[in-house]
Order: structure tokens, then C-alpha cells, then sequence
């Protein structure tokens, strides 16, 4: 079974985002993505400064098997992307939720996030597609 | 739910992701893809290849029969156990199936083709049969499991009869012999050296466990797709098909034109293709950028014209991108690919990319 931390927020494109204290998102993506995409070998994360729209292709992670577009679930600005991941993509296997975040958006509007899946309404999303 | 080795619930127990391939379930990673790879690269991992179908031919013709219906020629075959890679051909020269057909003896062949397509080349195997008196006897009762690795041999012979494994261990390069109810060959799909063991299903999941307590790590069908694609081997259904014929697949060197009057299954259309210059190249690929080939990408050859990646993925091994392509005759060293809607370099090399460990195409 996948891991789904109660504390965050979730696409049922299995994106993840947590609400920092200084107001950014922190966005990555699940661990059942991880595992249904098998080793991560690229990821394009975005240069910071980028606006991005809720529900844009901003992101990309590529594992051996394939290429899979990471979506932005609020609109904003990027304020970072995870640079050790150029080096390291396997950070997304093996800490999807800590050391393999994708990247940082500042959102326009917060209630984008809170409009997202909380940690239960993913789990019944995942188990609804494993069905 | 789609069709099940005798390893099925072996490797559900052991944690495998699994796919459908070919309409069966398959394991496709036991974990990690990559540490399967380098597994069968740096020591020992075997697959379970169950799924491939062996076909036993028997009868007084069957030589004749063979030499009518594979592209190339058994006659090569003069040693018991001894196996040949062949393509089985349409008449105008589309790839049926890919396969190796072991010469048993002068009335017995064992053939192993494809999984997904068993049916398609059961049918033809039978209806080209009949004029010869062949029986068509597919092997539903044996499973199949490939050790493949540097130590893959060592490590599985310390889990057999020792007479057996003596026996075994004297194998050359493409022989096969039966013996104690096993079927042994050292042949492969990774590169790498190893055996491929074909043995009675009922026996298959203990055996599997004892091999795995000799240290043999279990891999799934993605490893077993970057090792083969490494090792420059081509996969039926992606690389070739009924479409596209042995000589734009890289597999001329697989079709016997001597001796000239051999009249198989194909020839004619084959002479045709081989005469024109036109005809499209296999080749590999290296790219440099950080993007990876996939199957259908379009490859383009600037004032020569267009092409398409026939297999592609990340070389564990090279660290890089590499792939397979079909591309216009006159293409020369490079090439670029489009890639997710860009443009990228790729450099046009001879496969294999890796054999043995180490790389055969300059980085």
C-alpha cells in the first residue's frame, strides 16, 4: 500500500502540496505515483520566477518506463525548483513526500490549496482506481 | 485477469509490480528496475519467461520443413542441442515471429517463439505442416526460467544434480542439452552470459526459491527490457513485425542466402527489398541530452528525410538515452528525435550498446 500523509493536500493527478509558514506551496508527487512509475532517470523541475495557472503542465519526471507531466494545482508564481534533483531524481523514490519535492509555488489565492483532496479523499480516489 | 505462470503467486508473494504482457500478467519490477538491471549485469538475476511458448516439431521431414520456413537455415544445425535465431517469414517477407529453434535430433526440433504470438504461430506452424508430415506439439507443461549474469551459472549449477550441473556447465555458447527432466541452454536475452532452463511447471516455484537462495535476484520484464535493449537485441512487436521485414530490422544477419536454391518462406520478396537502395536501416541511437527515446518518436534526418524509434529507454548501464530506430538508407552519424515536442541531437551507432558489463559504443 501507498503511503498518504494526513497532513498534506492532493490531485487526483497524484500530485501532493503543503502550505508552508511562510505562505508557499511545497508540490511534489504521491508515493503511489512514484511506484507506478517505477525509477525516476530525468525530472525538469521549473526556473523560478515562472507564473504558472492551476492545472498547467509545469513539471516533468521521467522514469524508465515513462514520461509523466506534474500539474500545478494553484496559479502562481515559482519561487523554487529542486535542484538536487537534477543530479538525484531518485529522491522521488525514496522520499516523494521530503527530499524529492519538485517544486515551491506562491499562489495567488490560497483557497486553491484548500480547494484540493485532503489525505482521506485521496486514499478512496487511489483505492477507486486500483479497483 | 489475463493468463498466469506457474510463478504467478511466487512472485505476488515476493512483492512484484505486475503488468499485462502480451495477455499475460507479468511481473515488470520485484522493487527497483535499475538494481534488477545492474543485478544481471554485475552478478546474477533470473526472469521468469514462462509465458514463451515451446513448440516441439516431430516428424521424418521436419528439416525439410524448417528449411521452408524459417529465413534462416537449420541445415547450419549439425550438433545435438545446437540453436539457431531465426525469423519466421510471410510471403512478402513481413516478420511473423522472431524465435530459436534447438535441433534435438533428425525427427525432433523444440522451437521457442513469442508469448503474444503463441496463437498466430501456431496456426501458421500447422498449416505449413501438413505437406510435410510434421507434428506441431506446443509444450503447455514447461515452465521456463532464464539465470542470466557473470556468477548466473555458478550460482545455479550449485543448485542442481551435480552430474546435471557438470553437464551443464560444459555448454558453448547457443547448445542446449535435456537431461533429468530439465532442458538447459545457454542462451539469453540480457548480453550477459547465463541459461535459459525450461522444466516441468509443477516443479517450477521450488526450484525458483532455491535458485533465489543462491543468491540469484529475481527481475521483472522491465530490466529484462533495458538489459535486451542494451545488448541491442530486438523485441518482436516493436522492433519488427508483420510490416516491416528482417533486413529493416537489423536482422539480415540472420537470413542464410546460401545455399541459392533454399526456397523459404520469403526469399523473393526479401531479394526484391535487398536490391533496392532505398531500403530503410536499423540502427542505434545515443543521445546526450537529458530526454529519453521512447517507441514511435520521430526521428528526422535533415535532407535525407524521416525515420521512427522503434524502442528506447535509459541505459542503467551507459547512464544515457539510447534506443533502436528504422531511418532512411542514406542516413549518416546523426540524427535528431523529437522528443515531448522538441528537438534533440542523437548520435546513430551500431548496437549492441553493452555486452558482457561493459559498453561497446564509444560515450
Amino acid at each position: 500500500m501507498s503511503n498518504v500523509p494526513a497532513d498534506l493536500r492532493y490531485l487526483k493527478s497524484h500530485e501532493w502540496a503543503r502550505l508552508e509558514a511562510d505562505g508557499t506551496l511545497t508540490i511534489g508527487i504521491s508515493d503511489h505515483a512514484q511506484q507506478a512509475l517505477g525509477d525516476l532517470v530525468f525530472v525538469e523541475a521549473p526556473e523560478p520566477g515562472r507564473r504558472v495557472t492551476a492545472g498547467e503542465a509545469c513539471a516533468v519526471v521521467e522514469s524508465v518506463k515513462a514520461a509523466s507531466d506534474v500539474y500545478s494545482p494553484v496559479s502562481g508564481e515559482v519561487v523554487a525548483g529542486n535542484a538536487d534533483l537534477g543530479g538525484q531524481p531518485e529522491l522521488i523514490n525514496s522520499d516523494p513526500y521530503g527530499a524529492g519535492w519538485i517544486m515551491r509555488v506562491r499562489p495567488d489565492d490560497k483557497a486553491q490549496f484548500a480547494a484540493m483532496l485532503d489525505a482521506k479523499a485521496y486514499a478512496a480516489a487511489l483505492a477507486a482506481e486500483t479497483h | 485477469m489475463g493468463l498466469r505462470t506457474p510463478l504467478f503467486d511466487t512472485h505476488v508473494a515476493a512483492g512484484a509490480r505486475t503488468v499485462d504482457f502480451g495477455g499475460w500478467d507479468m511481473p515488470v519490477n520485484y522493487g527497483s528496475q535499475i538494481e534488477e538491471h545492474h543485478a544481471v549485469r554485475r552478478d546474477a538475476g533470473m526472469f521468469d519467461v514462462s509465458h514463451m511458448c515451446v513448440v516441439d516439431l516431430r516428424g521424418d521431414r521436419v528439416r525439410d520443413y524448417l528449411r521452408r520456413l524459417l529465413a534462416n537455415d537449420v541445415a547450419k544445425l549439425t550438433q545435438p542441442g545446437k540453436a539457431l535465431y531465426s525469423c519466421m517469414l510471410r510471403d512478402d517477407g513481413g516478420v511473423i515471429d522472431d524465435l530459436i529453434v534447438y535441433y534435438m535430433d533428425d525427427r525432433w526440433y523444440r522451437m521457442v517463439v513469442n508469448a503474444g504470438t503463441r496463437d498466430k504461430d501456431l496456426e501458421w506452424l500447422r498449416q505449413q505442416a501438413g505437406g510435410y508430415g510434421v507434428a506441431v506439439e506446443p509444450r503447455l507443461d514447461l515452465a521456463m526460467i532464464a539465470v542470466q549474469g557473470p556468477n548466473a551459472r555458478q550460482k545455479a549449477a550449485g543448485v542442481m544434480d551435480p552430474a546435471l550441473a557438470d553437464r551443464a556447465l560444459q555448454l558453448g555458447q547457443f547448445f542446449g542439452v535435456e537431461a533429468g527432466g530439465l532442458f538447459i541452454a545457454r542462451t539469453g536475452y540480457t548480453g550477459e552470459d547465463g541459461w535459459e532452463i525450461m522444466l516441468p511447471a509443477g516443479r517450477a516455484a521450488q526450484f525458483w526459491q532455491q535458485l533465489r537462495d543462491a543468491g540469484i535476484v529475481p527481475c521483472g520484464l522491465g530490466a529484462r527490457d533495458t538489459l535486451r535493449l542494451e545488448a541491442g537485441m530486438n523485441l518482436y512487436g516493436n522492433d519488427m513485425d508483420e510490416t516491416t521485414s528482417p533486413l529493416e530490422s537489423g536482422l539480415g544477419w540472420t537470413v542464410a542466402w546460401e545455399p541459392q536454391d533454399r526456397d523459404f518462406i520469403g526469399r523473393a520478396a526479401l531479394a526484391a527489398q535487398k536490391a533496392n537502395a532505398n531500403t530503410r536501416k536499423f540502427v542505434g541511437l545515443l543521445v546526450e541530452e537529458r530526454a529519453v527515446l521512447r517507441s514511435h518518436q520521430k526521428v528526422i534526418v535533415p535532407a535525407v528525410g524521416e525515420g521512427e524509434v522503434t524502442s528506447g529507454t535509459f541505459s542503467p548501464t551507459l547512464q544515457r538515452s539510447i534506443g533502436l530506430a528504422r531511418v532512411p538508407a542514406q542516413t549518416a552519424d546523426r540524427c535528431e528525435v523529437e522528443i515531448r515536442g522538441k528537438l534533440v541531437h542523437a548520435r546513430v551507432v551500431r548496437p549492441p550498446f553493452v555486452r558482457n558489463g561493459k559498453a561497446t559504443v564509444a560515450l
